[in-house]
């Protein structure tokens, strides 16, 4: 364990640093490694010092935070339901918080109301798909995941209609918030406290996991208090999603994709994959924003359509393997 | 270990006098014992309420039909399904009385099913009979580890350490969940078919031993379907039968062929073989 967990940092902090600085260096106006080294010492010329101090720095740092979140929240939310597939937006919790943020953008309310709203509706669709999967029995994960997608496509109803009677001034704003889109995140600090403070509370938990991984009859006969933990899990989940698509909106699949990579490569040891999926996570979403800022500069791309682009495949890879 | 005869005089009915379940009062050092347990089986009527002491050294053998509650009985016996009425005590205390994690270092069980979320390998898998030892942030030590090796060595799977669980054939499977709760070491054992899938030559090695487990201060029970095994590896057996009624007692008094005959609603031949009774099912 101990060393799957210093190669997985060994290779994964530098490359959360070479993400960051990927998203730095390019977007509408690509800058040289020495410029940006300058700008980085506190030199460099005034234009570079503005756009990756004041503009690049703080969305790419919104981007790391958020997708560390979502790759922890699609990690925890695996291991709960003991099922591969297991993601946010699958599991329709994104769905819940659009139409949270819709209502509060088609109500005129701040853009930090919008996030208190979008927090609000990823919040009440954890309640609503895992209480009515929950039943009298435990969450089978075959009835989790199929209330997971009916949610979802609840929620999608729900947010053509308010897209319907939204006036035509708004809709590009929505549109953009509901694909999932970096450029609203002005403050990345909340984020990066949640996304340390979960890391930190999952090393502990990591073992816990291991064992819950296998049942929970299993880990109650190996002396895991299940209920507990599965509460545990369960809300945290839905706290650093909800956290997550405050910050980026609905933006899948980093949860679903981030895990099952690091799984292939460093085993399925959870205090390894936790803290994994967060720096995982973050260098894929820094450089999927990345991708999203320049692929059509100066127009930008919502990050939602790239993730999704990577997701789909990978879920319908993972779906055929699993019989 | 005397010879088990079956007494010619105990033949007959089983609810004749004379075939009884041998009630023990439990004593300072019974490892688990209940009083007037009856197991909750869902939409059944209740069942005979079970007094049984199980000791140190004692390796007790649950027979019984399929649907009888021999599972049920284990996973209530191990604190995790209620019981409809009565007591279980684990070393004299009450077992509601323990945390999980202590009550793990006391009891371990083996089920019938295994279920691996994600695909670990065979060390990982024994690794994790340790978790009862260890605090949040503890790593396995050496030590952990060792007594992981020695119990695939046991169990014949040094070979398969870095296997994928996923790779492994059923017996294999079954032998690597009798590994994980080897590595943790309980006082009571309690097993659910532990051999249902094993070759005849693993089905005797490891019978063998958690016989030999079973000795000074540790006890095992056993799920099993053949009598034949639980005649030559069990001191003590209970029967459960379809009826919801139960003996139990040490096994020389519970050998009598026409309760198995009712145990099992079928026809039995008795022969013998180095001084056991064997029980040969008859065609109709």
């Amino acid at each position: 364990m101990t060393r799957s967990f210093l190669l997985a940092t060994g290779v994964l902090l530098p490359a959360s640093l070479l993400a960051i600085l990927i998203a730095l260096a390019y977007g509408s106006v690509a800058i040289p490694a020495g410029d940006l080294l300058a700008v980085i010492q506190g030199e460099g010329s005034r234009l570079h010092s503005t756009l990756v101090l004041e503009l690049r720095l703080p969305r790419a740092l919104a981007a790391f935070a958020a997708g560390g979140l979502l790759g922890v929240a699609g990690a925890l939310m695996q291991v709960l339901l003991r099922n591969p597939l297991a993601d946010p937006y699958v599991l329709g919790l994104s769905g819940g918080a659009s139409v949270g943020a819709l209502l509060a953008m088609l109500a005129g309310l701040s853009m930090f109301s919008v996030s208190v709203a979008a927090f609000a509706g990823a919040l009440l669709s954890t309640v609503i798909v895992f209480g009515l999967a929950h039943g009298t029995g435990s969450w089978t994960p075959t009835r989790l995941l199929l209330t997971g997608v009916v949610v979802a496509a609840g929620w999608g109803a729900v947010i053509s209609f308010l897209l319907a009677v939204s006036p035509t001034a708004e809709l590009p704003g929505m549109l953009y918030w509901l694909m999932g889109d970096v450029s609203h995140a002005r403050n990345p600090y909340p984020a990066w406290g949640v996304l340390v403070l979960v890391v930190l509370l999952a090393l502990p938990l990591g073992r816990t996991l291991n064992v819950l991984a296998r049942g929970p009859m299993q880990a109650a006969a190996l002396g895991v208090a299940v209920r507990p933990v599965e509460w545990t899990i369960y809300i945290a989940a839905a706290l650093i999603t909800a956290t997550a698509v405050m910050q980026v909106g609905a933006v899948g699949f980093v949860g679903l994709i981030v895990p099952h990579m690091l799984r292939l490569i460093f085993g399925n040891d959870q205090r390894v994959i936790l803290p994994a999926s967060a720096l995982g996570g973050g260098i894929l979403l820094t450089l999927a924003d990345t991708l999203a800022r320049t692929m059509i500069a100066p127009e930008q791309l919502p990050v939602g359509v790239i993730t999704a682009m990577l997701g789909v495949p990978v879920f319908l890879f993972l779906l055929y393997r699993s019989r | 270990m005397p010879p088990h005869t079956a007494d010619p005089q105990r033949h007959g009915d089983p609810h004749a006098p004379g075939f009884e379940s041998v009630h023990e009062a439990p004593r300072p050092d019974t490892l688990l014992a209940t009083r007037d347990l009856v197991i909750d089986i869902p939409e059944r009527a209740s069942g005979a309420p079970l007094d049984l002491t199980i000791n140190p050294g004692q390796c007790w053998g649950i027979l019984g039909p399929n649907g009888a509650g021999k599972s049920t009985l284990l996973h209530t016996l191990a604190g995790l399904r209620a019981a409809r009425a009565g007591e279980i005590h684990v070393q004299g205390r009450p077992l509601p009385e323990y945390s999980r994690t202590r009550l793990a270092r006391e009891l371990g069980l083996v089920f019938q099913k295994h279920h691996d979320g994600f695909p670990a390998t065979v060390l990982e898998t024994a690794l994790i009979g340790r978790h009862p030892y260890l605090r949040p942030w503890d790593i396995e030590t050496a030590e952990d580890y060792a007594q992981a090796r020695t119990a695939l060595a046991w169990m014949d799977l040094t070979e398969l350490e870095h296997r994928l669980v996923d790779t492994l054939s059923g017996g294999e499977r079954q032998r690597l969940a009798i590994a994980t709760v080897l590595t943790q070491n309980p006082r009571l054992l309690l097993l659910d078919e532990p051999t249902s899938q094993l070759d005849l030559h693993h089905q005797v090695a490891v019978l063998d031993h958690i016989r030999g487990i079973a000795r000074d201060d540790r006890a095992a029970i056993l799920v099993l379907h053949d009598v034949n095994l639980a005649v030559r590896y069990c001191d003590h057996l209970l029967l459960m039968f379809p009826d919801g009624k139960a003996c139990w007692g040490p096994t020389r008094t519970m050998l009598v062929p026409s309760a198995l005959e009712r145990l099992y609603n079928q026809p039995l031949g008795v022969g013998e073989i180095d001084g056991y009774p064997v029980f040969m099912p008859r065609p109709d």
